[in-house]
């Protein structure tokens, strides 16, 4: 097992570079959030601009993520950041748009309509409908949304070490230019239980975040 | 109150425009309960969500309470009224504490106040509020559901409430239960109720008045016993139904029908033989035997003869002792299906006040179409 040897002689290389992806993906992650869901909510009311946020955002999506580097190098450069970690935060934030935007589309405009009537008719205005009923019911679709953000975020971050980003992507692109197996493996190994922890941190916190009477009606169902 | 004023709502425009409510114009007195009766698609519905502003008006005036109610704020205006739906729409993130409480919230109530009418209400609609407070829509029955949806509504003590087919989610036996809750409440209550319904049974037993409604167009606003007897032209007739005259057995109470002063009364105490012989003298062919003050059962000329003895001991019971408040459509069927005609009228302690029969009853249909002719 060269691995585990590579990994205990390379302990403080590897714990800081997986501290440099997390840094990176919870960066990307939280500037996400901060645009995704306001887009997401706003774009519920207009039916319109809702297709056309959603198309452009499946659009970026389909973008390999080694070309997307390569679109925003002369765009950054003029800023002289055309490499290192600010071009893979906002590669990520832009591919984490259309998982966090259409979640968070989806999940309002399913509120059931009765209850949306229901709480128009017994006056109560749009944001006090949002804060009370739309957005507790469809926080579990948006943590969903953030889930696979998070991880798909994981994957392409480690892509990013080509353009200088660090993290763990550093030890796989290192290690196939060294022709390092064991160096590639343990990078290739940390990105994926990275992401496993990650999943499963998303799926519990979603199931906490589910609201109690949506919880107990699901158990009922069972 | 509520006014109507040429109320006009037009969806779509040119070419597709189409009238959904058509020159509307009637008052809902207050303390009344208003029944929009109409097919689907005849615009009752849609005057009702004008009337809270969830729909905004295209022309006329809709006047509550002297006040113009583009004058007021819509979601003030909303907050003032109640409003239930057949679709309920109970919040299922939020208890059922915190679903009756949303009006008082949105009137920032103090806590202890909103607690005290969260109980209140609740035990009105027969909800225990111990059980019931703290679970979540989804544990509730239908029925259950649909309480909780008026208790809603009912919460900041609204004058006018808009129910909008508020028991049509539920199934007819559970309805007819509800429907008689709402009922005792609403005496107590007295609240000024727009209800949209399209059945005509449930109209007629909640409505003071019945506004019926075609193609946007009010045809007719009267007291379900003119719309019954009178129908103002033959949509209203067929909508009515063919069965009319039965569905007036529905409004008419056995009070009003019963004879207080029936002469075929004996005791149970006297000898079969002069009882029979009484009997032929005055060409009855019933007569109900009394212990006392309370109704023992009946005797025919034919299960008197050649007995003797006192007649208490030939007499056969009722089948069914009759109140003061039963409909004489509850009366007509319990006649039916007991094959007897003739059926004593008791007080609440069980004494007798008198006797109802078949003719009776037609008698009283007879009258309720005469009067209206005159």
């Amino acid at each position: 097992m060269h691995v585990i040897e590579y990994i205990t002689t390379h302990k403080e290389l590897c714990w800081r570079l997986t501290l440099e992806h997390i840094w990176i993906v919870a960066l990307a992650l939280f500037l996400s959030i901060i645009i995704g869901v306001p887009i997401g909510i706003a774009i519920t009311r207009n039916e319109q601009a809702a297709k056309k946020v959603i198309n452009t955002a499946n659009i970026l999506m389909t973008i390999p993520s080694i070309a997307l580097f390569g679109i925003l190098l002369p765009i950054l450069s003029l800023i002289n950041q055309g490499l290192g970690k600010v071009p893979a935060v906002i590669a990520l934030v832009l591919y984490s748009q259309l998982p966090i935007i259409r979640n968070t589309y989806t999940a309002i405009t399913n509120v059931p309509p009765e209850l949306v009537e229901a709480g128009r008719g017994l006056g109560m205005n749009n944001w006090k409908r949002l804060k009370e009923i739309e957005i507790p019911l469809a926080v579990p679709v948006i943590i969903a949304g953030l889930r696979t953000a998070a991880v798909m975020s994981i994957g392409i971050a480690a892509i990013a070490a080509y353009i200088g980003a660090g993290g763990l992507g550093v030890l796989i692109q290192q290690g196939i230019a060294r022709v390092y197996e064991e160096m590639i493996i343990a990078g290739a190994l940390f990105v994926s239980l990275l992401a496993i922890f990650v999943d499963g941190g998303f799926a519990l916190l979603e199931r906490l975040l589910t609201p109690k009477g949506i919880r107990i009606g699901r158990e009922l169902s069972r | 109150m509520i006014r109507y004023e040429s109320v006009t709502k037009i969806f779509g425009s040119g070419q597709e425009a189409v009238a959904a409510v058509d020159d509307v114009t009637f008052d809902i007195e207050k303390g009344d309960v208003v029944a929009f009766l109409g097919p689907s698609g005849c615009g009752k519905t849609t005057l009702l969500r004008l009337t809270n502003r969830l729909i905004p008006l295209t022309r006329g005036r809709i006047i509550i309470n002297d006040r113009d109610i583009m004058s007021v704020d819509a979601v003030k205006l909303r907050q003032s009224m109640g409003y239930a739906i057949q679709a309920i729409g109970l919040f299922p993130n939020k208890t059922i504490y915190q679903n009756i409480a949303t009006v008082p919230n949105l009137l920032s109530w103090e806590e202890e106040r909103i607690e005290k009418r969260v109980n209140e209400l609740l035990i009105m609609l027969q909800l225990d509020p111990d059980v019931f407070k703290d679970r979540y829509p989804v544990e509730l029955s239908g029925g259950q559901q649909q309480r909780v949806g008026v208790a809603r509504c009912l919460a900041a003590d609204p004058e006018i409430v808009l129910m909008d087919e508020p028991f049509g989610a539920i199934d007819p036996i559970n309805r007819e239960e509800i429907q008689n809750e709402f009922l005792r409440i609403q005496g107590n209550l007295k609240k000024t109720i727009a209800f949209v319904t399209h059945d005509i049974h449930e109209a007629i037993k909640v409505g003071d008045k019945i506004a019926i409604f075609q193609g946007g167009k009010l045809i007719q606003y009267d007291t379900p016993e003119i719309i019954l007897t009178r129908p103002k032209n033959k949509y209203i007739a067929d909508f009515v139904g063919a069965d009319r005259a039965l569905k007036v057995l529905g409004l008419l109470r056995t009070k009003d029908a019963m004879n207080t002063k029936p002469r075929n009364i004996i005791q149970s105490s006297t000898d079969a033989r002069k009882v029979l012989e009484f009997m032929t003298d005055h060409g009855f062919k019933h007569c109900i035997v009394m212990e006392g003050d309370k109704p023992l059962g009946y005797v025919t000329p034919k299960s008197l003869k050649h007995k003797n003895g006192l007649v208490r001991d030939v007499t056969e019971p009722h089948p069914k002792l009759i109140r003061k408040y039963d409909t004489l459509r509850d009366v007509m069927s319990s006649m039916l299906m007991h094959d007897e005609y003739v059926l004593c009228v008791v007080g609440d302690t069980g004494d007798f006040i008198g006797t109802i029969t078949m003719n009776d009853i037609q008698r009283s249909i007879l009258n309720v179409y005469t009067e209206e002719e005159k």
